[in-house]
């Protein structure tokens, strides 16, 4: 039994999800990487805010208006201080990560000229490769990548050679989605910035995890997805230097993002609503912020150390298994393992683990470029979290030691 | 026999079991029956889009009839196109084009395929019909 002090049974029993049966089964839900359950805390401001206070913000005289205005205002507070931003107008809300580094790829293609490099971790995903690919369609610049090792770490010597002085921009996930890996994002804002470069850290598969203190670490621009920090879907932030936020253009325009509209010409509202035109994802925002307040209710520093420990339990039981490698094992990791087993595809190992009630993901987990790099067609990730149990890993183990006698 | 009879055939020897671990191992098991397709169509052409595993497929016609080859790198994705092809080679065109693709329901096999995986069979059944258009539009 790992003890780290965190009730698991009692914070199960806030995650309703958890009491479901999937083909019979108790679920055992191991595609966290994909997206967290939501707990009841969570669930229920969704439903108080349809229930009470749904209304349009930032422009509505009334008193619904006004509720709806100062949820959505309080979470972003509530994030600010959760990442550590100096300013809440640095933390601008959108759909998710990948709206994120798109907002800020976009407000890029006027900064950069033919031949300015552009660098980018081997290990992204996908949403952090095409947006630049984009960009650098646009723009003429040049994108280059930072190798990785057999083990999924990053070069960072090889790293360090890249860097020169065409480099504008740096991309890197602070946690891979496909490994586990742990960046080293200080040495990699370091080393960028002292090259006069910018950088962009996802951190989507981080911020369940971990705590990043954008100030300390000095990042040009951080992202999270509400929904891989057991918020809900389709809502996200950006963090944003208040100089390069106020450098960049607007994304989109629209409602709210506006000072004035004249056809002759509009000047844009100030930081954070040039970035947030239309109506925004209120009830979402507002549940993020609710989420925030679970994981730091919980935890994150009592979060990571219980994750470790289930980190450490889970190869112990799958490696035992005959032919089963894990890819990406690195000395810093989350709780992810990827895996294979020889001469078996993945997808027949998730199809048939999925028929005992447990959820993986499977296939390339839109980082082809890793799976290329393994020169593999994709693995079975199972991704944890805090509500995981070492009995799940149990059920795991004993699942895909069934699929492996039945495929074989 | 008609393709109506061999679903039916397929549909009963599916409801012998009562879990779902003997029902993948007997669509394990039917893929190992699988008429192979020739090493050389295994390329771009021949893969059936939209599956998480790769599905090949091959179709030539012998004396009015249309018979398939396919494979499959994951064996339970090789079970399913086995069933498939099992249904509708040997068969007229015009009849592939017009069958019926419910007993697939009635296997349980939908109903246990998420919905990527699900795509991946709407899209083999079409690649298998998308033949027999094709070779009914050479007969005529």
């Amino acid at each position: 039994m790992i003890d780290t002090g965190l009730n698991i049974t009692t914070i199960r029993k806030d995650f309703p999800i958890l009491q479901r049966k999937v083909n019979g089964y108790p679920l055992v839900y191991l595609d966290n990487a994909a997206t967290s359950q939501t707990p009841r805390q969570v669930i229920d401001v969704i439903v108080d805010y349809y229930s009470n206070y749904n209304a349009n913000i930032h422009r509505g005289v009334h008193a619904l208006s006004q509720e709806a205005t100062d949820a959505y205002e309080k979470a972003r507070l509530k994030i600010q201080k959760h990442f550590n931003a100096s300013k809440a107008h640095e933390i601008i809300f959108t759909s998710g990560t990948t709206h994120s580094i798109n907002l800020v790829a976009s407000g890029f293609t006027g900064f950069l000229k033919k031949g300015d490099e552009v660098l980018v971790s081997a290990m992204e995903h996908h949403s952090n490769i095409v947006p630049w690919q984009m960009l650098c369609e646009r723009s003429g610049a040049i994108l280059k990548v930072i190798p990785m090792t057999q083990e999924g770490e990053l070069n960072l010597e090889a790293y360090g050679a890249l860097l020169g002085t065409r480099t504008r921009l740096v991309f890197c996930n602070h946690v891979s989605n496909a490994l586990g890996t742990v960046n080293p994002i200080e040495d990699i804002i370091r080393m960028a910035h002292r090259a006069g470069a910018a950088v962009l850290i996802d951190g989507a598969q981080a911020a369940p995890h971990i705590i990043a203190d954008v100030q300390q670490l000095d990042v040009d621009f951080y992202t999270a997805s509400a929904h891989k920090m057991c918020g809900p879907t389709g809502v996200g932030m950006l963090y944003g230097k208040e100089e390069w936020l106020d450098k960049l253009p607007p994304y989109q325009g629209g409602g709210e993002m506006i000072e004035e509209v004249r056809f002759e010409k509009t000047t844009y509202a100030g930081l954070p609503h040039k970035f947030e035109a239309g109506t925004p994802n209120i009830c979402g925002g507002s549940a993020f912020g609710a989420a925030v307040d679970d994981l730091n209710g919980i935890g994150m520093e009592a979060i990571a150390r219980y994750e470790e420990e289930l980190l450490a339990y889970a190869p112990q039981k799958l490696l035992t298994i005959e032919g089963l490698r894990i890819y990406g094992t690195a000395k810093h990791k989350t709780a992810v393992i990827s895996f294979n087993i020889d001469g078996i595809h993945p997808y027949d190992i998730g199809t048939l683990l999925d028929q005992m009630g447990i959820a993986v993901r499977t296939g390339h987990h839109c980082a082809q470029p890793v799976m290329d790099f393994y020169e593999i067609p994709g693995t079975v990730r199972a991704s944890f979290s805090f509500y995981n149990t070492e009995e799940e890993v149990d059920k795991l183990a004993n699942g895909v030691e069934k699929a492996r006698q039945m495929l074989t | 026999m008609t393709i109506q009879k061999i679903q039916q055939d397929i549909v009963d020897e599916f409801s012998m079991f009562d879990d779902w671990m003997q029902r993948y191992e007997y669509m394990i098991e039917l893929g190992k029956s699988l008429p192979l397709i020739d090493e050389r169509y295994k390329d771009e052409d021949h893969i059936v889009k939209g599956c998480q595993s790769k599905v090949w497929v091959h179709a030539e016609l012998k004396d009015d009839k249309l018979v398939f080859t396919a494979d499959s790198d994951a064996i339970i994705t090789k079970g399913i196109i086995a069933i498939l092809v099992r249904a509708f080679s040997n068969q007229k065109p015009a009849d592939i084009i017009d069958a019926d693709t419910g007993f697939i329901d009635a296997i349980g096999l939908k109903e246990h395929l998420s919905p990527t995986r699900a795509n991946g069979l709407v899209n083999m059944i079409k690649q298998l019909k998308l033949y027999a258009v094709a070779y009914q539009t050479q007969l005529n």
